[in-house]
Order: structure tokens, then C-alpha cells, then sequence
């Protein structure tokens, strides 16, 4: 059985929602965090996110002015400060299909439903920390990679040109200590 | 505030684009610990969540205030998109927290609310009395909650502005095809 150092994890929150701040800092305290930022607004979030340099983002994403998604596009952009690797949770009241689309494809690493429970949020982080997917750098796409299922079961057209070789896998931290063990 | 940014990069480059891997920089966060260990820190935040709890019904009122509030100052000046879009974070908000709160039925009549803004092709065109329904009853329900027969009907409720907002979303929008199949596409959250 695997866990995660919570205690040594620097988590960045970012919603314009007091309340939801609020239970998001609770649980990720209960989990073991103890470095949680908390930005109210996007443009907030992204200075301290260049100068917290956290591990783990958790936005919202409707907010005022700069929302969640902006945010996410903003960390994900050639050139951009900080680190533009870092996983991005999405949680949003945004409930529909279209929506985890157009998450995915701005860079977002992991999309949670609310209403928030704690082992949806659990298993999120698990998912980044553990299972970190390579990224992709396309024309218009920088990010993790989108594609999740890489089995033969696809029926469709090929979008990506460069053949077997371009299916990468990093393997996950929990595989390789299931290997090893 | 010093964190390694500058793991070794792995970098494939095919035609069209690279695949970049880099060593899991969290890869320390993670250890092994035995199949019987009572620590679970999932329930330790469920545990903390329902500690919590006492606030809740004062969050929810202030929610629902909120959203009265919007309501208010989109009647009294309906062409300030602004108050359009604080009444949209306003509904979006209980949409995503009344559940948490305990107020489920409260976030599927928030949700009808949400997607009449969202969805409708002229906003000024909706009958004010369709939002004006969807304000009360999230007051309403908040406000009957802990009467003893308050759930079945509040559900009652939810599930009919649902319906009114639906039938609305989908004859104002009969023409926009991209619209009908975004109102029409079931949630990724599932139904009870």
C-alpha cells in the first residue's frame, strides 16, 4: 500500500469562493499538507504560483476577470515564469462533457466534478503525484498528454504523424515499485 | 522559495510534434507502507469535513443571499452585463457547493439556473419570471430545509424547474444545433 508525504507538498488553491477555499484547505490539511497558498482571483494565483512555486495547483474555474482556464493556459505558455510542468487540478462546478474538453486541451491535468469529496480530491492527487503523464508539445498544445487510453481499441483517424515510435510511456511510480517490491 | 525547476528533460521530436518526459520531481512525496496501517487520510478529512459542518448552514444563507442579491441588482439595471455575470458565479457557486452544504436539491435547481444564462441565445429575452422562480426556490429550499417533508418536495420543485428550463432552452435554441447538443448532453456527474 502506497501514501502520499503530504508534509511535503506545496499546494497553490485558487477560488474566488471563501467557502470553497475554506474546505479545500480543511481537507488538504487533514490529508497532511501543510504548505496550502490561497489566491481568490487568477492573476493573484499566477504571481504566487511564480513565486511559491508549488507542486500541485488546485483551481476553479469560473472566476472574475482571469479565470481558472486563463490560469491554466497562462502556467502552460513557452516562456511563461515558474514551472510550466506543474500538475493542474481543475476544480470546477462545470459539469458537462464539452467542459473536460476544453480543460484538457488548455493543459489541465486532472478535471474534479464538484460537489468536492475527499477521495475524489485524494485520488487526484494520487493520480499526479504517482502517475504523471509525459507531455506533449504540439504547434498549438503544450501540456500533459491527452491521451489517457493507448491501447490498440482506437478506430479513427491518426492525428499524430511520427508512427509507433511517438506512444511514450513514463511509468508510474506505483508500477514501478509494485516491480520492484 | 527554492524548488528545482530543472529536472533532465527527455525531449522526442517526430514531425508534428514532441513528447517531453522528465523524471517524476514528486516521485519522493510517495512511500510504502504496510497493508494494515490505520492511517487513512481520506477519512481523516471526512472527518475534519464533518467538523466542519456546523458552518454550513450559515455558508448556504449567505450563499443564497448572494444570489438574491445579483438577482436584485439585475432588475433594477437588466443591460449591466456585469450583474448578469455575478448572478451567473452566484448560481454557479451554490450549483457546485449546496450539495457539500446539504442542500442537494438546491444545486439541481441552481444547475436549471446556470444553464438558462449559459444557453439562452438573447439573455434579455428570457422571461424574467423564469429566473425569478429559480431565486425563490433556492431560497425557499434553503430556507424549508429542515422541515420534516421539506426534501421530497424541494425535489419536486428542482426537478420541475428543470424541466420548465429545459422545454425553454430547447425551443429558443431549435436552430443552433451546437447549443441543443451542449443542453441536451447528459452530465459527467452521475444521477442518484
Amino acid at each position: 500500500m502506497y501514501r502520499i508525504d503530504f508534509n511535503k507538498l506545496r499546494f497553490l488553491v485558487c477560488d474566488d469562493n471563501a467557502h470553497m477555499r475554506r474546505i479545500l484547505r480543511t481537507l488538504l490539511h487533514s490529508f497532511g499538507a501543510r504548505e496550502v497558498y490561497e489566491a481568490e482571483d487568477g492573476a493573484t494565483a499566477l504571481e504566487m504560483f511564480t513565486h511559491y512555486v508549488p507542486d500541485i495547483v488546485i483551481t476553479d474555474w469560473l472566476m472574475p476577470i482571469f479565470d481558472g482556464l486563463e490560469l491554466a493556459q497562462m502556467i502552460r505558455q513557452p516562456g511563461g515564469k515558474g514551472n510550466p510542468f506543474a500538475p493542474i487540478i481543475m476544480l470546477t462546478g462545470h459539469s458537462e462533457k464539452r467542459r473536460v474538453t476544453v480543460a484538457r486541451d488548455a493543459g489541465v491535468t486532472e478535471f474534479l466534478a464538484k460537489p468536492i469529496s475527499a477521495k475524489g480530491l485524494y485520488q487526484r492527487i494520487l493520480n499526479v503525484v504517482a502517475s504523471p503523464r509525459p507531455y506533449i508539445r504540439t504547434k498549438n498544445y503544450f501540456g500533459p498528454d491527452r491521451r489517457r487510453n493507448t491501447g490498440n481499441a482506437y478506430i479513427g483517424p491518426e492525428r499524430r504523424n511520427g508512427g509507433k515510435a511517438e506512444v511514450l510511456q513514463q511509468p508510474s511510480l506505483m508500477d514501478k515499485a509494485k516491480v520492484a517490491g | 522559495m527554492s524548488k528545482d525547476l530543472s529536472p533532465k528533460l527527455s525531449v522526442e521530436t517526430f514531425p508534428d510534434h514532441q513528447v517531453i518526459t522528465q523524471p517524476n520531481p514528486l516521485r519522493k512525496m510517495i512511500r510504502r507502507v504496510a497493508e494494515n496501517d490505520p492511517d487513512d487520510p481520506v477519512a481523516r478529512a471526512e472527518k475534519a469535513l464533518q467538523e466542519l459542518s456546523s458552518e454550513f448552514d450559515g455558508w448556504m444563507e449567505n450563499e443564497c443571499d448572494r444570489l438574491a442579491n445579483a438577482h436584485t441588482a439585475m432588475e433594477m439595471n437588466p443591460s449591466d452585463t456585469a450583474n448578469r455575470e455575478e448572478l451567473l458565479r452566484a448560481a454557479h457557486d451554490i450549483k457546485g457547493s449546496a450539495a457539500t452544504f446539504g442542500y442537494p436539491t438546491a444545486a439541481v435547481a441552481a444547475e436549471s439556473l446556470c444553464r438558462i444564462i449559459e444557453h439562452a441565445p438573447d439573455f434579455d429575452l428570457v422571461p424574467p419570471e423564469l429566473i425569478a422562480h429559480h431565486v425563490n426556490a433556492i431560497q425557499a429550499i434553503v430556507r424549508e430545509n429542515d422541515r420534516i417533508d421539506a426534501l421530497g418536495v424541494s425535489a419536486q420543485l428542482s426537478k420541475k424547474l428543470r424541466s420548465v428550463a429545459d422545454e425553454y432552452l430547447a425551443h429558443v435554441n431549435r436552430d443552433r444545433p451546437e447549443h441543443l447538443e451542449a443542453i441536451l448532453a447528459p452530465s459527467i456527474i452521475p444521477l442518484d
